[in-house]
Parts: structure tokens; sequence; C-alpha cells
């Protein structure tokens, strides 16, 4: 929880359904060609189960590479929370999308940079 | 310490209600009211015992109450019983409610509405309230019924029943057909006169878990002579308007909760200033927040805010942790996840909705409650914002 000083990514996303708001900030570091996430933080606007999916979502994505990142899908965070009411499954795409769009600013960037 | 502020969902059964209730549970008096030996005679008295209370309380006859299982049966009953017999005739049934009815009422409207029936929803002030003269404005020639709830359930506004009664009533006379007129009550029987003549109603309804009754009893009040279609047939109870053998140790309960609340008057006082020392506390400790409604012509138990920065479902299983107990028009909270139509109709925008809780005290809520609950709300909203990374915009 909370946000990083100078990310290498931002992402932020909403969800149409409830008006719940994440915004994800990453730290990614490059190793051996890899991208590796090696911090994540949020701040999120919504019910307990979004801001819940928004911590389990950061804990899982600790260390993995990008690639291994993209992969993960809500079902996966659902499944380490130990399940949610059926109400609230969207709760877990916010995080979802979020990762995905802080990503996308993370490789912009960087081709911003290759440039 | 446990603290229950959520009075307007439901309420703790009073021990004088329980004391009613318990022969008829006990299995000391266990007859059938519709037998006709001693057994079934001394059910039957209970029964009438508490219709006469009740009549007494709405200033009405006797067997112009009906009993139910709830106030959703009622308000189901009143509206499809009123409405039924038009639906076979060529005139399209047209009828009237507002924009924030509670669902019992809101819902048989839809359904009403999909099966081809007409109808207004009337939209409410900002500051909560149906205005009259819209009443006026939308009576058509072929206006059967409108429903306008007394008081609004999700932010305690009272609505101006008598005013439109007597309008509705001289209309009724002028277009020699009779419209009809129901009000729902629920929330407004505890602390507001509900004499069905000076309010001018053919139907009121009522329920007894939010007056300290049990739950699964309600019932209505129908203006004698009036013509109504069962929604239940059967054995022909309630004098043919809902059949089913009479809940005997309820009814007595809701007789008694109903007698307790013509005792009880000097609470009200009690109710109101706690009402407004938690407004005044919680304007106090927290910023960026929203008295939704005023203080004027409202119930003296509910209040409704809205805070930015943070989630009214998430205020409430957080306080819920805490072992305090509001409730939400957040529509995370909703089974549809839909806002509260309450807070839509007085036009706050989803911001203002999703961060939206109701705080309802009560007959039990005590000073300690008030002062527990002042200190642990503050904090409680500003660990939330500090996850949603919500600034302050107004400097204190």
């Amino acid at each position: 929880m909370g946000n990083i000083k100078n990310p290498d990514g931002v992402g932020r996303a909403g969800n149409p359904v409830c008006g719940d708001i994440m915004e994800l900030f990453v730290k990614i570091k490059t190793d051996k060609n890899k991208d590796i996430i090696k911090d994540l933080k949020f701040q999120t606007l919504g019910c307990a189960a979004a801001i819940s999916t928004s911590d389990v979502a950061c804990e899982i994505l600790k260390g993995k590479t990008i690639e291994q990142a993209l992969k993960i899908k809500a079902k996966d965070i659902v499944k380490e929370l130990g399940g949610l009411p059926p109400a609230k499954i969207h709760c877990s795409l916010l995080a979802i999308e979020a990762l995905q769009a802080a990503i996308k600013d993370y490789l912009k960037k960087k081709e911003n940079k290759n440039k | 310490m446990k603290i229950y502020l959520d009075y307007a969902s439901t309420s703790p059964v009073d021990q004088k209600v329980f004391s009613a209730m318990r022969p008829y549970l006990n299995g000391q008096s266990f007859g059938n009211p519709s037998s006709f030996h001693l057994f079934g005679q001394e059910a039957k008295k209970a029964v009438d015992d508490s219709r006469e209370r009740i009549a007494d309380f709405f200033g009405c006859l006797p067997e112009e109450i009906i009993f139910t299982g709830s106030a959703t049966e009622a308000n189901n009953t009143v509206i499809f019983g009123v409405v039924k017999p038009f639906t076979h005739l060529s005139l399209k049934p047209h009828l009237i409610t507002t924009a924030f009815e509670h669902k019992s009422v809101f819902i048989p409207y839809k359904e009403l509405e999909s099966m081809g029936a007409e109808i207004t929803y009337l939209p409410v002030t900002k500051e909560g309230f149906v205005k009259a003269i819209d009443v006026k404005k939308a009576l058509k020639k072929n206006t059967v019924l409108v429903s306008i709830m007394y008081a609004n359930n999700e932010i305690g506004a009272i609505q101006p029943i008598a005013e439109i009664g007597k309008l509705i009533k001289s209309a009724s006379q002028k277009q020699k057909s009779k419209i009809y007129f129901h009000t729902d009550a629920v929330q407004a029987i505890q602390y507001l006169d509900c004499n069905v003549k000076k309010l001018g109603v053919d139907f009121l309804t009522f329920s007894g878990h939010k007056i300290y009754g049990p739950k699964g009893i309600g019932g209505f009040y129908k203006r004698k002579g009036v013509l109504l279609i069962p929604l239940i047939y059967g054995g022909g109870q309630e004098k043919n308007h809902r059949a089913g053998t009479e809940n005997v140790p309820f009814i007595a309960g809701l007789g008694e909760a109903i007698s307790q609340i013509a005792q009880s008057k000097q609470k009200i006082a009690q109710i109101r200033n706690l009402k407004l020392r938690l407004i005044k506390g919680i304007i106090k400790a927290v910023p960026d927040i929203k008295l939704n409604g005023i203080i004027e012509n409202y119930l003296p138990n509910i209040i409704n805010l809205s805070f930015r920065g943070v989630e009214g479902e998430a205020i409430g299983l957080a306080l819920s942790q805490q072992g305090i107990a509001v409730s939400t028009g957040s529509a995370c909270e909703a089974q549809d996840l839909k806002p509260s139509r309450s807070l839509v109709a007085l036009g706050l925008g989803s911001e203002d909705t999703h961060g939206s809780i109701r705080i309802s005290i009560g007959k039990f809520t005590t000073d300690k409650e008030v002062d527990k609950f002042l200190k642990i709300f503050p904090v409680v909203i500003a660990r939330l914002r500090k996850i949603s990374g919500y600034k302050i915009t107004t400097n204190k």
C-alpha cells in the first residue's frame, strides 16, 4: 500500500461496474535481459474485496518477470485470497488491468529511453 | 463492546414484546384462531386484542387492520390488489410513485409496468422531498393508485403525506373515479403521527421488526369499503385478504410493539439529541464530508453521509471489525451492484453514492456508544483514505 517515488511504471484501472479505482506503481530491474518486478505499491479506492485483491496481487507479483506477471489471471488472485463471493469476482479484475497498464507504461518509457 | 447503529435495518425485540409473545410460543396457548373450541377462541382473543391496539394507534376500526407476513407482503398485497381489476379492462391503469421508494414498492411497480401499466416516477428535491404540486400535475384520468412513502428509509426525509392525501381526495371527487392513496409507513410509525384520517390515506403499511417487534410480521390499514383482490388464497383468514393460519405469537408481539410506541414518545427527544451529537462530532473530526439531506423534516434517527476518497462497503466492513454496525448505499454492497436509488434521486453523483453510509440509532443507543463511535470512526476513515491515496481538499 502507498506509492513509489520515481516509479518505472504506473497503471491506473477503474471498475465501470461499481466505480472502484486502483493505481499501481512498479519498480522494475533489468537483470540478464530480464525485466523483474522488484517492488509494487498500490492506492485503491474501493470496497474491501478491491483493496484485498490489490494487496494480494502485489504479493504474488513481487519478484516475477514481466512475462510471468502478464500470465497471472484474476482467478489466480482470487485463489490466493482464499475465494471471493460471486458478486465480488469482478473486483479482482481491477488488479490485473492496473498491472497490464503499469507494464505497458514501463515498456513505453523504456522504448523512449532507447530511442 | 458491540455498537449497533443500524436500527433502520432492523431492531432488537423489546423485552415487553417478548413477554407478550411468550405464552403463544411455549405451548401455554397454541390454538388455531379459526377453531370454534376454547383453545381456538383463546388464540382468537390474542389476535383480536392486538388488532384493537393497532387500530387504536392508527385511529381506525379494528376490521381495517390486516396482518401479513411482512411489510413487503403488505405492500405487494396493496399494490397488486388495487391494480388487478383494472388490468382486465381496456383502460390502461396509471400509477404514481416516487423515484426513491423502498424496493418492496418499487419492484411491484416495475412489475406492473412490464405488464402494461403506465407509471409516473416522481422526482424528489435535492433535500429529499416529493412536492405535492408534482403529484397533482401527474394525476390523470386513468390514475388508480398513488404510493408515496411516509419517511424515506435511507435518508430519513419525511414526505408531506397529509397534504398529498387532501389533494388526491379532491381530485378523486372532481373526476368521479376513485384514486387510491397508499403510504409505506414502515420507517415512520416509531416517530410520526400515523392517524390515517389525518393523513388521508386509503392504505398504510407497517412492519414489526423496525419497531422492536419480531421479524416475519407486518400488516396494513385498508380503509373500510375499499375493494382489494387478495394475493394469497386459501382459508379466508383476515377477512379474505390474506389466507393462512394467523401467526398468533407474532401478532401478539406486534400489538405490544405498537402500544409501546405511544408510551415511549419521550425517547424521541433523546434520540434526536444523539443524532445531532453524532453529526456535529463527525463533521468536526472528519474533513471532506457531506450530510445527505437536511435536519428539518427528517426522522430523528437516520443520518446519511458521503465521504470522498473512501468506499461505503469498505467503511462498513472496517467498522464491523471494530464491533460497529452501520449500512451503506454503495453499489459495491448491493447484490445488483447498483448504487442507492435514494441518493441518486437526490442528485448525487457516483463519487458520493460510492462513499456513503447510513447511521441509524434507536431507543437503546447510549451516550457512551456515541462517544466510542466518534473515537473509532475518524481513524477508520483516515486509514481508508491513506489506502486510496486521497488528498484532503478542505483545510480545517
